[in-house]
């Protein structure tokens, strides 16, 4: 990871839909503060964003044997990724298909792209 | 039989509406919805990031969808899927509603009941009315067909992409077909500001680098059979075209985001006053429309940006509802028509171009009631009050407010305890002295 450059970085908080804007302000390589946050997931997101930014990672497989006749199921990575690794984990989820039944939760790719996060079900498909 | 109330429509706000209607003591609820399963639009927004308010954790749109149908199911609340509502009408003496509904399995059927909650929710606007000269050649697309297409039926709709509009859906398939390997060259919004949330512009398009082009528009689309690319012009502050600006995009695919209207054919047809701003009925406090025992919540009513305010202001036009057909069941078809008065017109002024309800009735308020409304334009340093009868009772500091994001103000129940003969109530929004 590179040096952190001193100054500030104007950043917008994703981790609700309200969206403050956050200024992060970095000094020595180092975080010093965030403000504009509303709550505290705003500052913990401002910290992480300029040092080893995330992301949930969703995307749809193809199922079989449907009985309902569903195409596909829908799926996210179990908790946030590298963001830097996000078309990885979607490289690794397509042209993968499950038979059905599929439950949220079930496991449709472990350990997508050795992110050490497995690809689970977000839907109930018969 | 009568039902104590019929929710149309199995999305967010009718699932919120059946649940808070049932935690509220009504038992024969039956909610009907259109589409082969409950959940609604939430099937198709595999994303994340609903839920955090109503669950306090971030879940995927099926996911969010999945919890209030196993509440349901876990009341033993009825509902129909695959059934098309296609006429409500309400008595006028007895106020007992009458739901007209066909499904394959049931075939033509009348149900009736005390009240009805009308749970539509809302439709995109087509390029229709949009003008764009061209052609109408294959490869044009809503974002919510595109997000059909790709999410459910697992088919990518196009390789070069551009984007007319800055919904939030149009905002998310950015990104979805980036994700699934086709190239989005840009997304022209008309409007100085974006039509979607600032999280997913940050979300969807800066970390792809996809570029927002705010005061753009598609001038023409080229292409006979398929479209094989656009213009896109700047405009000016009359959001007319200026010429000289327009720039050529090889594209083949162009995806409409333009904007969502509230679903209310059936409301037209049974008689409820509707907003001309929002495009949904004008409610009270109770979320009850103009017609006796009709209520609206969600979509319907006033596009929101978030599920999660749908599911709240479902829940409490829901609990209305079961309040409501509680009153009228014990009246033995005798409704008190005086209980009906909806009461003083929200005013305003400074920004806000509607709220919701539009009525209150300082008589009828049992608990707080929210007010949200959306500005028309991005406003900086404002300060939101709420005045009765000229007198300040709220005020709120707003450092920005944009016409992507709604507000809400909350009105406590004792502010209208001490003000039962309130003639006014207005919502101001000034900017602030420094
Ligand atoms: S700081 Fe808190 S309130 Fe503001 S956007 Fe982030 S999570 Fe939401």
């Amino acid at each position: 990871m590179s040096e952190l450059k001193s100054g500030h970085r104007v950043l917008t908080c994703i981790n609700c839909p309200l969206g403050c804007t956050l200024d992060v302000e970095i000094a020595d390589g180092e975080v010093v503060r965030v403000t504009g946050n509303t709550c505290k997931r705003g500052e913990v997101y401002g910290r992480k964003e300029v040092t080893n930014p995330t992301r949930i990672v969703t995307s749809s497989v193809f199922v079989s044997g449907s009985s309902t006749g569903a195409r596909t199921v829908s799926c996210k990575t179990a908790s946030d990724v590298p963001k830097d690794k996000i078309f990885d984990v979607i490289d690794a989820v397509r042209g993968v298909t499950v038979p059905c039944p599929v439950h949220i939760g079930d496991v449709i790719v472990p350990d997508a792209a050795g992110c050490g996060v497995d690809v689970i079900a977000t839907k109930e498909v018969f | 039989m009568i039902y104590d109330l019929i929710v149309i429509g199995g999305g967010p706000a009718g699932l919120a509406a059946a649940s808070a209607a049932h935690d509220a003591g009504s038992r024969e609820i039956l909610v009907l919805e259109r589409d082969e399963r409950l959940g609604g639009i939430l099937n198709q927004c595999i994303h994340n990031g609903f839920g955090l308010h109503t669950f306090k954790e971030e879940l995927t749109g099926p996911e969010y969808a999945q919890r209030y149908i196993d509440i349901l199911t876990g009341k033993g609340i009825e509902y129909k899927t695959d059934t098309m509502v296609l006429d409500i009408s309400s008595d006028k003496d007895t106020l007992i509603k009458t739901v007209t509904a066909v499904s394959g399995s049931d075939g033509l059927t009348v149900y009736s009941a005390y009240a009805v909650v009308l749970a539509m929710g809302c439709r995109e606007r087509s390029r229709g009315a949009l003008n764009i000269p061209g052609y109408r050649p294959a490869g044009i697309f809503s974002a919510g067909t595109a997000q059909r297409l790709v999410n459910i039926e697992g088919y990518l709709p196009g390789r070069r992409v551009v984007i007319l509009g800055s919904g939030d859906i149009g905002l998310i398939m950015a990104r979805r077909m980036t994700l699934e390997g086709a190239k989005v060259l840009a997304c022209a919004e008309l409007m100085p500001y974006s039509g979607g949330l600032k999280r997913n512009i940050v979300q969807c398009l800066d970390d792809f680098g996809i570029p927002l082009l705010l005061s753009h528009t598609v001038t023409e689309i080229r292409g006979k059979e398929r479209v094989t690319g656009v213009v896109i012009s700047e405009v000016g502050e009359d959001r007319k075209p200026i010429p000289g600006t327009e720039r050529f995009y090889e594209c083949d695919t162009l995806l409409l985001s333009v904007g969502l209207l509230p679903e209310n054919e059936l409301s037209k047809e049974l008689g409820t006053e509707i907003s001309p701003v929002t495009g949904g009925p004008v409610v009270s406090e109770s979320f009850e429309t103009s017609v006796p025992g009709v209520f609206a919540a969600g979509n319907v009513l006033h596009v929101h940006d978030l599920v999660d305010f749908v599911s709240e202001e479902a829940a409490a036009a829901g609990a209305h509802a079961a309040a409501f057909a509680a009153e009228l069941k014990d009246r033995a078809g005798a409704p008190d028509t005086e209980l009906r008065d909806r009461g003083i017109e929200i005013t305003f002024d400074g920004g806000p171009r509607y709220t919701v309800p539009q009525f209150i009735n300082p008589a009828h308020v049992s608990g707080p009631v929210k007010v949200r409304f959306r500005v028309g334009s991005v406003l900086k340093n404002r300060v939101v009050k709420v005045l009765f009868d000229g007198n300040c009772v709220l005020s709120k500091k707003r450092n920005v407010m944009a016409p992507g994001e709604m507000e809400e103000l909350l009105l406590k129940e004792e502010l209208f305890a001490g003000n039962r003969g309130l003639k006014e109530i207005r919502i101001s929004v000034e900017e602030e002295s420094v």
